[in-house]
C-alpha cells in the first residue's frame, strides 16, 4: 500500500495569529519531497501541520483520505514518522532503547515487546548503519552518529511517510552529505515517502524529486529542481541573485546554485 | 549488535537489579530497627513473636499500637512524596519540580492552619482539611496555567505565584494569631509523632492508587523526556498523560502532607538521588524512589526519635541536616566523573 497526505485548504498560525490562510498540496506517491524557503516562509509549521503535531485553524490534513486529527494517535504513528529539528534525550539511554521508543505505537499501555518489534528494532538500526552502536550510551555519540540513531527510532515505527525538519542543521559537510544518502538509500530501499524541510538548497537539489517553495505562508512554486530553483525564484524568494548550472559528479547530473549578491530591490 | 556489546545491557541491567534489591533489603532492616529501636528496646525475638501474633502485654502494645503504625505511615509517606516528586520532574522535564511546585505543600499548610488557630476543637480534621486545601491548590494551579492544556513551563510558574499567595496567608495567619501558632509550628516542621492506626487507613488507598499508577505510567513518562513533539509523534496524547499524571503526583503528596505535615526534602531530593545511582529510565526509577523515599522517612524518624532521646525532633528538620549535605556530596562526586 502507499500511503498518500494531502493539505485542504489548511490555515495554520500559533495563539489565533495566522501564519498560512490557505495551504493546498498532495504528495501520492513514495518520492523525495523537500520543502524550502526563507526564514519565517512558514516551512517548518506546515511540516508540523502535515505531521499532525499542530492542529490546523482552518481546513484539514488527510491521511490515505482520512482527517489525521479524527485519527487515532497510535494508528497514526504507525503510518507516519516525524523527526523534529531539535530533539532530546536523557544522555544514559541506551540507542537501542531509544529505537526501541519507535515501537510504541503498536505496545499497549500494558503489552510486552512481541518477536516483531524486535525485528524492526533490529532492521532499524542496521539500516541506518548504527549496529557497532546499539548498545551505547546517548551522550557518547557524535552529532551525525546522534542524528542516525533517532532516525532507526523513527524507522522503527515502520513508517511509510516519513517527515524530517532541518535533518541537516547540526551536522558538518561530511555527515550532512552521509545523512541525506541514508536518507535517499532508505527511500529506494523501502519504498518510503521523505517529506523534509531543507535549507541547503543544493541538497534540495540533488536529493529531492519534487521541491514545495514557500514565501509568507504560502506555496509559492512546487515542482522539480529544474522548475522551481531558477534564478527568478531565487530573487523572488530569497532577494538573492543567483547562478544556477547543471554539474556532472558521480555519473550523474545535477543542479548547483550558487548565490553571489543581494538583490537592491528585495523588501522595497 | 554482539555478544560483547550486549554485555554492557546485561551489565547495566545487572546494576539496576542489585540497586533495586538492596534498597528492597534495606527497607526492610529498617523497617525491623524501627520497629524494635525506642524508648523502651525490643529484642529482633520478641519483635517477631509480636509481629506473628504469639505476645501479648506491653510489648505488644508497643508494638502494635505506637511504633508500627508509625513506622507503616513513615514508609508509605516517605513512598508517595518520593514518587510524586519524581513523577513531576518527568512531566514537567524540571529538575527541581517537587510536590511544592504545583502548589501543594502551600494549599495543605493554610488549610491546616486556618483549622488549627481558627478552629483549634476541630484539631482532629486537620488532615481532612490539609487534603482538601492541597487538592484547593492545584486546581487553582491548573486553572491558572490552563491554555488548551498545561505545559510544564505555565504550570511551574503559576505553582510559584499560587504558593507565594498561600503562603502570604500563612504569615498573616501567624501574625495575627501569634498566641496560638505554638501547635501549628510542629505540623509545619513536618512530623509522625503520635500517629495511629487512623492515619495509616487516611492514607493508604492514595498509596495503592498511587503506586500502582506510577509502575503503569513509566513507559509515558520515558517518552515524555524526549519531548513533547516526539512522544505525541510516537502515538502518545502527550496532554491527556501530563494531566493524568499531575492529579496523580497531587494525590500522592496531598495524602503524605494530610498525615505528616510539610515534610519537604523528600520529594525533591530522593528522585535526585535515585537518578545519580540507576539512571533515568523509569522503569527502574520509580519503584527505587518509592523504596528510598520509604527508606529515608523511617529512618530520619528512627533518628529523629531516638539520637536526642528524650527530646524528639521532628523528622522533617532530621532529613533536612542529614539528606542536604548528602546530595551536595553525591552532586559533586557526580560533577568530578
Amino acid at each position: 500500500m502507499i500511503s498518500s497526505i494531502e493539505a485542504r485548504q489548511v490555515a495554520l498560525g500559533y495563539a489565533g495569529k495566522i501564519i498560512s490562510p490557505c495551504l493546498d498540496m498532495i504528495i501520492s506517491k513514495p518520492e523525495i519531497v523537500s520543502i524550502i524557503g526563507p526564514n519565517g516562509s512558514g516551512k517548518s509549521t506546515f511540516l508540523k501541520a502535515l505531521s499532525r503535531l499542530l492542529l490546523p485553524e482552518g481546513g484539514s490534513v488527510l491521511l490515505n483520505g482520512k482527517d489525521i486529527h479524527r485519527m487515532r494517535p497510535n494508528e497514526v504513528a504507525r503510518l507516519l514518522a516525524v523527526l523534529p529539528q531539535t530533539v532530546q534525550a536523557p544522555g544514559d539511554m541506551l540507542v537501542y532503547d531509544l529505537v526501541g521508543n519507535g515501537r510504541s505505537p503498536y505496545i499497549g499501555l500494558f503489552g510486552r515487546p512481541a518477536a516483531a518489534d524486535q525485528s524492526a528494532i533490529t532492521t532499524a538500526i542496521e539500516a541506518t548503519g548504527i549496529g557497532e552502536l546499539a548498545y551505547r550510551r546517548l551522550d557518547t555519540l557524535s552529532g551525525g552518529e546522534r542524528q542516525r540513531a533517532w532516525l532507526a527510532m523513527a524507522l522503527a515505527q515502520e513508517p511509510q511517510i516519513l517527515m524530517l525538519d532541518e535533518p541537516t542543521t547540526y551536522l558538518d559537510v561530511h555527515h550532512q552529505l552521509e545523512f541525506m544518502k541514508l536518507v535517499e538509500s532508505l527511500h529506494r530501499e523501502m519504498q518510503l515517502t521523505v517529506i523534509m524541510v531543507l535549507h541547503d538548497l543544493n541538497h534540495a537539489a540533488r536529493f529531492s524529486h519534487r521541491i514545495i517553495a514557500m514565501k509568507e505562508g504560502k506555496i509559492f512554486a512546487d515542482g522539480t529542481a529544474r522548475e522551481v530553483l531558477t534564478a527568478q525564484n531565487f530573487r523572488l524568494l530569497y532577494g538573492v541573485e543567483a547562478t544556477v548550472m547543471t554539474i556532472e559528479q558521480g555519473g550523474s547530473a545535477h543542479l548547483v546554485c550558487i548565490p553571489h549578491d543581494i538583490c537592491s530591490s528585495y523588501g522595497a | 549488535m554482539n555478544a560483547v556489546t550486549n554485555m554492557q545491557r546485561d551489565k547495566q541491567k545487572m546494576v539496576r537489579n542489585g540497586i533495586s534489591l538492596a534498597a528492597l533489603a534495606a527497607l526492610v532492616s529498617v523497617v525491623i530497627a524501627a520497629v524494635m529501636i525506642g524508648a523502651v528496646h525490643i529484642s529482633l525475638h520478641e519483635t517477631w513473636q509480636s509481629l506473628a501474633g504469639g505476645a501479648t502485654g506491653e510489648t505488644y502494645q508497643i508494638i502494635h499500637n505506637i511504633r508500627l503504625p508509625r513506622v507503616i505511615i513513615g514508609a508509605l509517606v516517605g513512598m508517595n512524596l518520593a514518587l510524586s516528586g519524581c513523577i513531576l520532574q518527568g512531566v514537567l522535564r524540571n529538575p527541581l519540580a517537587d510536590p511544592g511546585i504545583i502548589g501543594v505543600s502551600a494549599g495543605a499548610g493554610l488549610a491546616a492552619m486556618v483549622l488549627m488557630i481558627l478552629w483549634p476543637e476541630l484539631t482532629a480534621f486537620v488532615p481532612l482539611a490539609a487534603f482538601f486545601g492541597a487538592l484547593a491548590a492545584l486546581v487553582l494551579v491548573l486553572a491558572l496555567a490552563w491554555n488548551k492544556g498545561i505545559e510544564p513551563l505555565p504550570m511551574v510558574l503559576a505553582g510559584v505565584a499560587v504558593a507565594a499567595l498561600f503562603g502570604g496567608g500563612m504569615s498573616a495567619l501567624m501574625i495575627f494569631h501569634s498566641d496560638k501558632i505554638q501547635g501549628t509550628v510542629n505540623w509545619m516542621a513536618g512530623g509522625l509523632q503520635g500517629r495511629s492506626w487512623g492515619h495509616v487507613r487516611m492514607i493508604w488507598p492514595y498509596s495503592l492508587v498511587g503506586i500502582l499508577g506510577a509502575m503503569l505510567s513509566y513507559r509515558y513518562l520515558n517518552l515524555l523526556q524526549l519531548g513533547d513533539d516526539v512522544a505525541k509523534a510516537l502515538g502518545t496524547r502527550v496532554q491527556a498523560v501530563r494531566f493524568g499524571l499531575v492529579i496523580l503526583a497531587a494525590l500522592l503528596a496531598a495524602s503524605a502532607v494530610s498525615v505528616a505535615g510539610l515534610l519537604g526534602f523528600v520529594g525533591l531530593i530522593v528522585p535526585h538521588i535515585t537518578r545519580m545511582l540507576i539512571g533515568s529510565d523509569f522503569e527502574y526509577l520509580l519503584p527505587c524512589s518509592a523504596l528510598l523515599g520509604a527508606i529515608t522517612v523511617v529512618a530520619a524518624d528512627l533518628a529523629a526519635r531516638t539520637v536526642f532521646n528524650p527530646v524528639e525532633i521532628p523528622v522533617g528538620i532530621f532529613m533536612a541536616f542529614l539528606g542536604a549535605p548528602f546530595f551536595i556530596y553525591l552532586l559533586r562526586k557526580g560533577m568530578r566523573k
